[in-house]
């Protein structure tokens, strides 16, 4: 009696989930299968749950790959600001968390809360000022305004440091010995220690910087600087008949992030569980 | 070619040492460690410092280009509008059902996915996680053709096979509220499961054991054993949620840019960007945003205090 009641249960458990996924996974699917419909009917109606299979069509993707040249340049700005973005605060955070944890020295803990604060700190309050330094310093419209302010992110530094933390001290007096400079230890010997934080962190910061709006909302101006979240807000307008970019473009943004997803899944969920982070 | 000429090689040579002292120097335990933060102190004072400090001297001023003037307590008595009364109070109703939300409901799908009950849990997992990899845009974009106006938009049908008549989801005030809310908990909910897994394996599964002893049920296991492990977990998720609730712009943004119908989608930052950034008002923007950063200080620290966090964890 109990065990028949149990597997009752485990059913209707294991079947709300499947239509918890359902609901999680379902605007992905429709804004993947709605691509292939025509893009007024989009406009004027949304996505539809019945639509009959004849209108299916890859006109919106042709369209993008032969009439868009606005969206590549989009997606060239985002490729090259999210790399250099991953590879530039990487870089930094990456000194600074690991000085703060293999190191005594003195401010360290100072320093330590001082990342801790700004986490906390929300980028609004500073942005007006910012905005008005970007202009006053020329730097409006450039790929470099976009990515200053997340090149030291506090957030990495205190994943790296924590991750370092971890890292065996013996190593270093080992290469001290050796006549290993500080430097030499941390590129040569702890750099390759610390990769996995680094796999995560750059799946952090590659996404917080793909997806990135307010902020390159602000500084970028001209439509051929544009990343492909702003590209793809300006065809949002009422007054858009663009919606045949702005539906494939936007499959084509996400689509390679899931890929990347399904590859990586460990790396993803140890970036994006260290905090919070909005996208 | 490879000597310069004009030099002689004591010369040379003292060159040499000062650039071995100078290395020495760069190299030593003391000095290292600050050249390591030093790219963290230049941008926190860059970037962080210098603007936090302007903002709260801006909120002061009448900022035209050009000329700047001190206008004393002026752009604080002008905050006391209906305006920022309405971005305040729909930024608080979001940010009270969106801490709600994201916190009881991954609650329940973590201790449902971490026990034997749920197979394919992997699965579960990622789907639930999927869509915080979608930009806001995206995300907006498909919540804005999903609850289109049209009677065949996903939503409307839905409604309307319940029985209901089709809604206008962008121009209703309780609409509003939902797709902004909907929109953030679809996208975050994933996260926070996530979180919550990771404190369930904290649980020592010997103290479910002793309470199956008790003869506990189920129920009581979850409130007695379970909820007082998550504690430290709920504070921080919801502490989170806060935050990021009264930085809320995008998820309106998406869907009605920056003028939305009676201002139903208005937020605290989406008024700092009207104000400060359209409307060229940085001085009074800038005031808002320090209104903005009191209000969250003092509700992170009484959430705090009543939370308990601060308390030592000797008990």
């Amino acid at each position: 009696m109990k065990s028949k009641k149990q597997t009752a249960l485990k059913w209707t458990i294991n079947l709300s989930f499947v239509f918890i996924s359902f609901i999680a996974l379902f605007p992905i699917l429709s804004l993947l299968v709605s691509s292939f419909r025509p893009a007024s009917d989009l406009m004027r109606n949304g996505i539809s749950l019945t639509f009959s299979l004849s209108e299916l069509t890859v006109e919106n993707y042709t369209y993008i790959f032969t009439q868009a040249s606005e969206y590549w340049q989009w997606y060239g700005n985002s490729l090259i600001i999210s790399s250099l973005t991953i590879v530039l605060s990487l870089f930094f955070s990456s000194m600074v968390g690991y000085s703060l944890a293999v190191y005594d020295f003195k401010g360290n803990n100072f320093i330590f809360l001082l990342v801790l604060f700004i986490i906390m700190v929300p980028f609004e309050i500073l942005m007006l000022p910012l905005f008005q330094l970007f202009i006053d310093l020329r730097l409006m419209d450039t790929y470099l305004a976009v990515m200053l302010p997340l090149i030291v992110a506090p957030i990495a530094v205190f994943f790296f440091r924590q991750y370092a933390l971890g890292l065996p001290k013996e190593l270093m007096d080992a290469a001290r010995i050796d006549g290993t400079t500080e430097y030499g230890i941390f590129f040569k010997i702890m750099m390759p220690l610390m990769l996995p934080s680094f796999a995560a962190m750059a799946i952090l910061q590659g996404l917080a910087s793909w997806n990135n709006f307010l902020w390159p909302l602000l500084v970028l101006r001209s439509n051929d600087m544009f990343t492909l979240p702003i590209g793809l807000a300006s065809l949002l307008t009422p007054y858009g008949n663009n919606y045949d970019i702005l539906i494939s473009g936007s499959v084509m943004t996400i689509i390679p992030i899931i890929i990347l997803f399904i590859f990586f899944q460990r790396y993803f969920i140890s970036g994006l569980s260290v905090g919070g982070v909005k996208g | 070619m490879l000597e310069t000429p004009t030099k002689t090689n004591v010369e040379v040579n003292r060159e040499s040492s000062r650039l071995k002292r100078m290395l020495n120097f760069l190299n030593s335990k003391k000095v290292v460690p600050y050249v390591f933060i030093l790219p963290f102190v230049i941008s926190f004072l860059l970037l962080t410092f210098i603007p936090a400090v302007q903002a709260f001297v801006m909120s002061f001023q009448k900022v035209l280009p050009g000329q700047t003037t001190f206008i004393g307590w002026q752009n604080y008595e002008r905050i006391l509008n209906p305006t920022f009364y309405k971005a305040l109070s729909n930024t608080t109703i979001y940010v009270i059902l969106t801490v709600l939300i994201l916190v009881i409901v991954p609650i329940i799908l973590s201790v449902f996915l971490d026990s034997k009950l749920v197979r394919f849990k992997t699965f579960f997992r990622a789907s639930l996680f999927i869509p915080s990899l979608a930009s806001i845009i995206v995300a907006g974009t498909i919540f804005r053709m999903v609850f289109g106006e049209s009677e065949v938009a996903v939503a409307n049908q839905v409604v309307t096979f319940f029985g209901f008549e089709p809604v206008d989801w962008r121009y209703n005030s309780w609409s509003a509220m939902l797709l902004m809310v909907l929109l953030c908990s679809w996208r975050w909910m994933g996260v926070n499961v996530l979180y919550f897994l990771a404190a369930l394996q904290n649980v020592p599964k010997e103290l479910y054991e002793a309470a199956d002893i008790d003869g506990a049920n189920v129920i009581q296991k979850f409130l007695y054993v379970t909820l007082p492990h998550l504690k430290p977990i709920v504070i921080f998720v919801s502490t989170i949620s806060i935050i990021n609730g009264f930085r809320m712009f995008e998820e309106s943004y998406v869907f009605w840019e920056t003028n939305s119908p009676g201002n139903i989608g208005l937020t605290v930052v989406g008024y700092m960007y009207q104000q400060g950034i359209q409307q060229n008002d940085m001085g009074f923007g800038a005031a808002v945003g320090v209104v903005l950063i009191l209000i969250i200080f003092v509700i992170s620290f009484v959430q705090l205090l009543l939370t308990g966090a601060f308390k030592r964890g000797d008990e």
